[in-house]
């Protein structure tokens, strides 16, 4: 059980640092924003769901948190892409990968 | 077909489903069924409705059917695969040296009614494979796509982001 718990954390982190090199090597802000959003959603699910295995009692408030995050964290990041897209952020588009400034 | 966004009247029903959803929220943060906490929650799902219940107009257009827990399971199964293959697919992408993207901006049209849905479906694009919800203009979805395949028109777009999604949302919600 325990052992279980710990690789769901692992796999969490991994998803989270993946995420990471994706903000890093991205080249616009709609793409980094694609790269965040996903790893850290499913990062997170996966850290909930470790802890859950370290602490089964907790279950249910772990599924709220775990609710809270997969309802939110999307909103969020089409709210940023939307906000950069109207104040005029234009996208690189195709196999153009030179940042506009 | 007419596409513009409906927001059902407020009915009976919807208040017992916001009072449904507080008591659940409720006995998922306590933790526990026992009868004093049960009782309290009760009390509270109860003022909370009466009180804002009528404010809660997102909750509107959910269809009420005896299978509809079933679907959103359903709805839930397919969207965490989803969210699993849409993670491996950016890991793959991001550690690949040459960085495989071909980003693109489409338009993507929804054929749900209800702003629940809508929300539902542009955070289902939000979170798979190499799609980002931008912006919803009626029943027009703007999506940020990593890897846009040369020569891709609407249609195409809307079959393969929106339409499993779309199909499996429109069996819970308008």
């Amino acid at each position: 059980m325990n052992l279980l718990g710990d690789i769901f954390l692992l796999v969490g982190g991994a998803f989270m640092a993946l995420g990471s090199l994706g903000l890093m090597r991205m080249p616009d802000l709609y793409n980094r924003l694609q790269a965040g959003t996903k790893a850290a959603t499913l990062g997170t699910i996966a850290v909930l769901l470790g802890i859950g295995f370290h602490h089964p009692d907790w279950w249910t408030k772990l599924l709220v948190i775990a609710g809270f995050v997969l309802f939110t964290n999307p909103v969020g990041s089409s709210t940023i892409a939307r906000a950069a897209l109207k104040s005029g952020i234009e996208p690189v588009r195709g196999s153009n990968r030179k940042v506009e400034s | 077909m007419n596409n513009t966004l409906v927001t059902p009247a407020i009915s009976l029903r919807h208040y017992a489903l916001v009072f449904g959803v507080c008591l659940l929220l409720w006995v998922l943060l306590v933790g526990n069924l026992a009868g004093q906490e049960l009782l309290a929650g009760m009390v509270v799902s109860a003022l909370v409705t009466l009180l804002f219940g009528s404010r809660f107009g997102i909750l509107t257009g959910l269809r009420f059917s005896p299978l509809v827990p079933l679907y959103i399971l359903g709805y839930l199964g397919y969207f965490m695969v989803a969210l699993v293959r849409a993670n491996l697919d950016l890991a793959l992408r991001v550690i690949a040296p040459s960085l495989p993207i071909r980003p693109a901006l489409v338009e993507v049209k929804t054929t749900l009614k209800s702003p629940l849905g809508r929300l539902l479906l542009a955070n289902s694009i939000t979170l798979t494979p190499g799609t980002l919800s931008v912006d919803v203009r009626d029943d027009t979805l703007l999506v940020h796509w990593v890897y846009c395949p040369p020569g891709t028109d609407a249609q195409q777009a809307t079959d393969k982001i929106a339409a499993s999604f779309e199909r499996h949302i429109g069996r819970f919600l308008l």
